[in-house]
C-alpha cells in the first residue's frame, strides 16, 4: 500500500479517538440546548465527569482486586454520568427555577467544574501516595476496540470501522439516538417546541419546567461521560488537566459548528479531533508547530463568523436559547 | 377558581426592596457559601474553623502575606473593572484571558528591544500604551463580528484567547526565546519593571485610580447611559437612534483596553517576563468579581480582596493543612452559585397559598371600597 493512504488512514483513526470525548460533550450540550438552556458549563462539567469517573473505576479495582473490564467500564460511564448530572442539576436549579442569568451561572459551574475535578483528581493522588494508576488489562478495555481482530485487519476498511475504542461506537449509537428522539418523537417534539418558545409549548400544556430540567441534567450526565472517555482514552488513565483543558469550551463550539444535529456531531467531532492531532502527523515547513496548534480555534472562530454570515433560518439556534421563561412576564 | 388546582407556592415579581433587606439576603448568601464550603473542608476530614482560620492568617497575616494577596487583587480588580461595561451591555466577552495576554505580549516587545534605548518612565508608558492598544484590538475583533452580522460573542472571545495564547507559546520556544532551547523568554532590564510603592508593585496604584475612572464613565456620562440603555433592551436602544453596532466597538475596545493594561502590569509589575500563563485563569474569575459585584466599581474592590484572600490562603491551606489548593476555586463557584441564586428572593415574591388568599380577600375589599 502507497505510503500516503497509510498516513491518511492513521491519521483517521487517530481524529477518531481524539474526536470521541467531543462527540459526548457536544451531544450532551445538543440536548441541552434544544431545551433553550445554554450552558457554558461543559468545560466544567467534563472537568468532573474525567476526574470521577477515573476514581469510580481506580476505587472499583482497588475494592474488587480482580476487576472485570467490562463492568469498569459501565462503573465509569455511570460514575461520570452521575458526576455531570448533579453539575448541571446545579446549573438547573439556579437558572431554570431561580432564573439567574444563564451564561454568568454556566461560568460559575465551568470554575466550579474544574476546581471539583482539580481537587478530586488531586485528592485521589495524595491520598493513593502519589499515582493512581489502573491496570494494563483494564485499561485495554477502555481503549481498545471491541472488535475481535480478524475484522480489524481487513485492509483501509478494518482500521477505520473496526479498530477503535468503544466509546466511540456508543457515541454513534447515541447520536443516533438522539436523532431519532427529536425528529420522530413526541417527546422530542415537545422538547424541541420548550426550546424553541416556551411561552407557546406552556400555553399547549406542555411542561416547560420538566422538559428543561430532565434534558438539561441528562445532556449534562452525557457531556460528562466525554470528560472520562478523554482521561480514560486519551491521557492514558491518569489525571490530566492540562490537556482536558479546554475541550469542554470546543465542545460548545461544536454544538454551532453543527447546527444543532446531533447526526452532523459524528463527523464533526471527528474533524475536530483531526485538527487537535493534525501537528503531530502532518508536517508542514515552515509552520512552527504552536502556531499550529492553535489550528483548532481559528478554524472555529471562521465556522462562528460563516455560519453568521450565512445567516439562513433552518441553521439558527433554538429561539428561546439562553432565555429564562416566567409565565407572568410578558 | 378551583382551590385545589392552585399551586402551595406562587411566584410573583417583586416592585422594590429595601436596601437593608437586600443587603441582608447578600450577606446571609456569602455566609451560606462559606457554611457550605466548611461542609466540604469536613467531608475530606479538615476541621472548617481551622481551614479558614489558615486561609485568613495565611493571606493577611503577615506583611509579606499580605503584599502577596495585594499582588492577586490587583489584576483581578483591574480585570473586572474591564468586564463591567461588557456585561452591563449584555455583551458576554469571556476573552479578557486573552486581552491581557495580547497587552503583556505588546508591552513585552518594548520591553525586551526597547530597553536600552529608553529611560524607565517613557519606556513603561509606552509599554502601558501598546499593552491598551492591543488589548483593545484583540477585543474589537469579535465586537465588530458581532455589530456586522451578530457573531456568537461568547465563543467568538473565548477562541481568541487560546489563540493568542498559542502565539506566547511560539514566541517562547522561537522568536523571543532567551537561552536557546530554554523555551523562556528572558527576564525584563530594570527600567522595563514598575517600580514598587509600599512593597507592592505600582500597578496597585493604577488600578484603584482606574476604579473611580470607571465608577465615573459608567454613572455619569453619555457613553455609560448608553451601555446601560442597549443592556436593557437594544431595541429601545436603536429606537432611540443609537448606533449599538459602534457602542459596542467602541466599550469593547475601552474593555480590551484596560484588560490589556492589566496584561502589562502584570507582565512588568509581577512577573518581570513575560510566559504563556501571564493571564493565568485572571480572565474568567474576574468576571466573578464583576458580576458578584452587580457592576459596581467600588465593590469590587471588596469582592476581588475576598477572593484574593480566599487564593493566598488556600495557598497556605495547602501547604499547612494538604489540602489541594483548587479548594478556593471550588468555594468561589459555590460563592458565585449562592450570590447569583440570592437575586431570586430580592426580584421575585414567593406567595403562599393560603396567604395570599388572604391578600386577595384584602385586596377586593379595598377595591369594593373604591368603586363605592
Amino acid at each position: 500500500m502507497p505510503e500516503f493512504v497509510n498516513l491518511t488512514i492513521a491519521l483517521i483513526v487517530a481524529a477518531i479517538t481524539y474526536g470521541t470525548p467531543f462527540l459526548f460533550g457536544t451531544l450532551g450540550e445538543i440536548l441541552t440546548e434544544k431545551s433553550g438552556n445554554l450552558n457554558l458549563g461543559v468545560e466544567g462539567i467534563m472537568f468532573m465527569g474525567g476526574a470521577v469517573g477515573l476514581g469510580g473505576v481506580f476505587y472499583y479495582e482497588k475494592l474488587t482486586g480482580n476487576a472485570n473490564g467490562i463492568v469498569a467500564v459501565i462503573v465509569g460511564i455511570l460514575c461520570a454520568f452521575i458526576a455531570g448530572c448533579i453539575a448541571s442539576l446545579i446549573f438547573s436549579f439556579i437558572t431554570i427555577t431561580l432564573r439567574a442569568n444563564q451564561n454568568v451561572t454556566g461560568l460559575a459551574l465551568s470554575i466550579f467544574g474544574t476546581g471539583v475535578g482539580q481537587f478530586i483528581g488531586e485528592y485521589m493522588r495524595v491520598s493513593e501516595g502519589g499515582y493512581i494508576a489502573i491496570s494494563n488489562s483494564l485499561k485495554g478495555f477502555f481503549q481498545n476496540s471491541p472488535f475481535p481482530a480478524f475484522l480489524q485487519e481487513i485492509p483501509v476498511v478494518g482500521p477505520i470501522l473496526f479498530s477503535s475504542s468503544v466509546f466511540f461506537y456508543m457515541g454513534v449509537v447515541l447520536a443516533i439516538a438522539m436523532h431519532l428522539f427529536l425528529k420522530r418523537s413526541r417527546k422530542g417534539l415537545y422538547l424541541r417546541s420548550v426550546g424553541e418558545s416556551p411561552a407557546t409549548a406552556d400555553a399547549a400544556g406542555i411542561n416547560v419546567t420538566r422538559y428543561r430540567y430532565l434534558a438539561t441534567v441528562i445532556g449534562g450526565g452525557i457531556s460528562a461521560i466525554g470528560g472520562m472517555v478523554y482521561i480514560m482514552t486519551i491521557a492514558g488513565c491518569v489525571w490530566n488537566h492540562e490537556g482536558l483543558s479546554g475541550v469542554g469550551w470546543l465542545a460548545v463550539a461544536l454544538v454551532i459548528f453543527c447546527l444543532w444535529r446531533p447526526l452532523s456531531s459524528i463527523w464533526g467531532s471527528i474533524l475536530f479531533g483531526a485538527l487537535m492531532i493534525l501537528y503531530l502527523r502532518l508536517n508542514i515547513p515552515f509552520i512552527p508547530m504552536q502556531i499550529y496548534k492553535i489550528l483548532p480555534y481559528v478554524v472555529t472562530v471562521i465556522v462562528l463568523i460563516v455560519s453568521s454570515m450565512r445567516n439562513q433560518k433552518e441553521n439558527q439556534p433554538p429561539e428561546g436559547l439562553g432565555l429564562n421563561y416566567f409565565r407572568e412576564e410578558r | 377558581m378551583n382551590k385545589k388546582h392552585e399551586p402551595l407556592i406562587r411566584l410573583a415579581k417583586r416592585e422594590m426592596m429595601p436596601k437593608g433587606q437586600v443587603w441582608a439576603i447578600r450577606i446571609g448568601s456569602i455566609l451560606l457559601a462559606l457554611l457550605l464550603g466548611g461542609f466540604i473542608l469536613m467531608a475530606i476530614g479538615v476541621n472548617p474553623i481551622e481551614a479558614y482560620g489558615t486561609i485568613i492568617s495565611g493571606s493577611l497575616g503577615k506583611k509579606t502575606a499580605l503584599r502577596q494577596t495585594a499582588k492577586i487583587a490587583v489584576p483581578l480588580l483591574g480585570c473586572a473593572l474591564a468586564i463591567a461595561p461588557c456585561f452591563k451591555m449584555r455583551f458576554w466577552n469571556i476573552g479578557a484571558e486573552g486581552q491581557i495576554t495580547a497587552g503583556a505580549i505588546a508591552a513585552s516587545y518594548f520591553a525586551l528591544y526597547w530597553a536600552d534605548k529608553l529611560p524607565a518612565l517613557p519606556l513603561l508608558v509606552i509599554m502601558g500604551a501598546a499593552g491598551a492598544i492591543a488589548g483593545g484590538i484583540w477585543a474589537l475583533i469579535p465586537a465588530f463580528f458581532k455589530a456586522k452580522w451578530n457573531t456568537n460573542e461568547t465563543l467568538f472571545t473565548l477562541m481568541m484567547n487560546y489563540i493568542v495564547i498559542g502565539i506566547v507559546r511560539w514566541l517562547e520556544g522561537g522568536p523571543w526565546e532567551g537561552r536557546k532551547g530554554s523555551q523562556v523568554i528572558p527576564q525584563f532590564a530594570e527600567n522595563a519593571c514598575l517600580p514598587r510603592v509600599l512593597g507592592v508593585h505600582c500597578g496597585w496604584i493604577i488600578v484603584l485610580i482606574l476604579v473611580v475612572l470607571m465608577h465615573i464613565y459608567m454613572r455619569h456620562t453619555k457613553h455609560g447611559y448608553e451601555i446601560a440603555v442597549i443592556g436593557d433592551s437594544i431595541n429601545t436602544a436603536r429606537y432611540a437612534g443609537m448606533n449599538v453596532g459602534r457602542i459596542m466597538m467602541r466599550t469593547m475596545f475601552i474593555s480590551g483596553a484596560i484588560s490589556g493594561l492589566v496584561g502589562f502590569i502584570v507582565a512588568s509589575g509581577a512577573n518581570g517576563t513575560l510566559y504563556h500563563g501571564v493571564a493565568d485563569g485572571v480572565g474568567f474569575t474576574s468576571i466573578t468579581v464583576a458580576w458578584l459585584a452587580q457592576l459596581n466599581a467600588f465593590a469590587m474592590v471588596a469582592i476581588s480582596g475576598l477572593l484574593a484572600v480566599l487564593t493566598k490562603g488556600a495557598e497556605t491551606l495547602q501547604t499547612r493543612l494538604a489540602v489541594p489548593a483548587s479548594i478556593s476555586e471550588i468555594i468561589t463557584g459555590i460563592l458565585l452559585f449562592c450570590m447569583l441564586g440570592c437575586e431570586f428572593f430580592i426580584n421575585f415574591r414567593l406567595i403562599l397559598r393560603a396567604k395570599k388568599q388572604q391578600k386577595e380577600a384584602a385586596a377586593e375589599g379595598k377595591e369594593a371600597n373604591e368603586n363605592a
